[in-house]
């Protein structure tokens, strides 16, 4: 079976500095990988091209089979490519649930014609009450965004992506300001996330969560991949350790 | 009903529609509009020029809704590439290139207008009723955009494009809906106007008047339904029952949207909401 999304030859400069240089990488379905590396390595900005939040200045992005380089943020996600942000990024005029029925109704959305001639919403309110539950935000579903401590929205946040039933998931450091306890709870929520289906590509600079959750890494340096596999393997490469830690 | 009534209900109907109208484009997806009395024009001077040549009401009425609805969906594009303080000066410039032109064309009676528009074959009362019939048309319309999922999306757009993007939605084609929704029931206003006025002139539709819209819109609450019903009827009637609100009304206008700002930014509708129970 062809992998779910290749990534070939992503470059991309800001200023004349490379934030992507040459980045290529597959992600096989159902798998959760984890692209790791030093600051600056250009990992979030590889997300960010994936996502289509940058267009590279060359190479491309290949999701099930089908060029999508082109293709606007919005477009993609309808693909199912879902993403977060690693600053939260909720609707503060909206009540935490209706933040997840936006994205659960993603079907009503497709259109304006679709939108203005559907009202229900009792069908996006009973998926958005399931998953809120699923991430323990149940009790909260009526709050608005702005009473939920940094721990809740980033779940929040997850939710949302989750809800507009993507297949493939970018997740930009969502456990980057959690306490240990709330990483852990981050990190056990998603790590569920490939058995219902979900392929996830997971930036993080938890490495002890990292290794816990993910099945495969990718390591980038200096806007390249330096390399990747197994985690135990990986990581125990000097070259690896001396990018990444420091230390040899 | 006397004549009076029936002058003030049709100018309370079509008032209505145009502050209904700009509530769509500003209330519910967020994009400031600063030119709105230019799709007023527009769908004025189409249903007038269309009225001269011995077209019937209906085709008037449709040709000014599609001719405005048109044009602000090509307006309504700059609202993709700049956002609020720019698109505020960018569409106040759109009212301006509009009278600019309508001023400068004869076979449009420059400045002096279009005169001499037949009448809508009904009588002053049952034109009016008309009118509140199609005013309450663009209220039921309204009401229905925004319990819809069009609404809940509009609201996600006006309240952040980005996060918008995240869940899917191509914001521009919403944009661009809300622009075309707004600017053809202005167009509609106008093609109403006419057979109302019987003549239009060129300054009926200036900067004043968006603002006027505006003020309707602001004072309402933006985005509420009720409220821009409500200051709408009061701030039509204002100038009738006071001779110095008549005398002074863009004085008392801007006074009153600057107290809004102040201390009810969400309007009307605001106040009604944060009242205790």
């Amino acid at each position: 079976m062809s992998p779910l999304a290749r990534i070939e030859d992503l470059h991309i400069s800001f200023g004349g500095v490379a934030a992507a240089n040459g980045v290529s990488f597959t992600v096989e379905r159902g798998e959760f990988l984890a692209l790791i590396g030093p600051n600056g390595a250009g990992k979030t900005t590889a997300l960010r091209l994936v996502a289509g939040l940058l267009r590279p200045d060359r190479g491309c992005v290949v999701f099930d089979d089908h060029d999508v380089s082109a293709l606007p943020v919005h477009a993609r996600v309808r693909l199912g490519i879902g993403f977060t942000h690693q600053t939260v990024r909720p609707f503060y005029g909206f009540s935490t649930i209706e933040n997840v029925m936006l994205a659960a109704g993603h079907g009503r959305t497709a259109s304006p014609w679709r939108a203005i001639t559907s009202r229900s919403r009792a069908a996006a309110r009973d998926k958005a009450c399931a998953i809120l539950d699923r991430f323990g935000l149940g009790t909260q579903a009526e709050q608005s965004p702005r009473a939920l401590p940094l721990g809740q929205r980033k779940r929040l946040e997850v939710a949302r992506a989750i809800a507009l039933d993507p297949r493939l998931l970018l997740l930009d450091e969502p456990l980057a300001g959690l306490s240990s306890a709330e990483a852990t709870t981050m990190a056990d929520l998603i790590r569920t996330l490939p058995a219902q289906g979900i392929t996830v590509v997971l930036v993080e600079h938890n490495l002890g969560e990292v290794l816990r959750v993910a099945d495969r890494l990718v390591v980038l340096d200096a806007g390249k991949v330096m390399a990747q596999g197994a985690p135990q393997e990986v990581m125990a490469r000097d070259d690896v350790r001396q990018a990444y830690t420091g230390v040899v | 009903m006397s004549a009076y009534i029936a002058s003030l209900v049709s100018v309370i109907g079509i008032n209505l529609i145009l502050a209904l109208s700009l509530n769509i484009i500003t209330g519910f997806c967020g994009q400031v509009s600063l030119g709105h009395a230019a799709f007023y024009g527009l769908g004025a001077y189409t249903a007038a020029y269309l009225a001269k040549l011995g077209a019937p009401l209906p085709v008037n009425l449709l040709a000014g809704t599609a001719m405005a609805g048109a044009i602000g969906i090509v307006v309504g594009l700059t609202s993709l590439r700049v956002r609020h303080d720019f698109l505020a000066v960018t569409t106040m410039g759109i009212g301006f290139v509009f009278l600019g032109f309508v001023r400068k064309q004869k076979w449009l009676g420059g400045e002096l207008g279009i005169s001499g528009i037949p009448g809508p074959g009904l009588d002053a009362v049952s034109y009016a009723l008309l009118i509140v019939v199609f005013a309450l048309t663009v209220m039921g319309f309204s009401l229905w955009i925004k319990q819809s999922w069009m609404g809940f999306t509009f609201d996600a757009v006006a309240g952040d494009e980005d996060a918008a993007r995240t869940v899917g939605v191509n914001v521009s084609t919403y944009k661009l809906t809300a622009f075309g929704i707004g600017t053809a029931l202005a167009g509609l206003a106008g093609g109403l106007y006419i057979y109302f006025a019987r003549i239009i002139l060129p300054d009926t539709f200036d900067f004043v008047q968006s603002i006027a819209i505006l003020t309707m819109v602001v004072i309402g609450g933006t985005g509420s339904v009720w409220g821009v019903f409500a200051s709408t009827i009061a701030l039509t009637l204002l100038p009738e029952v006071s001779r110095a609100a008549a005398d002074y009304r863009l004085l008392v206008f801007g006074t009153m949207l600057i107290l809004v700002m102040r201390f009810s930014p969400s309007g009307l509708a605001g106040l009604v909401r944060r009242r205790p129970a």
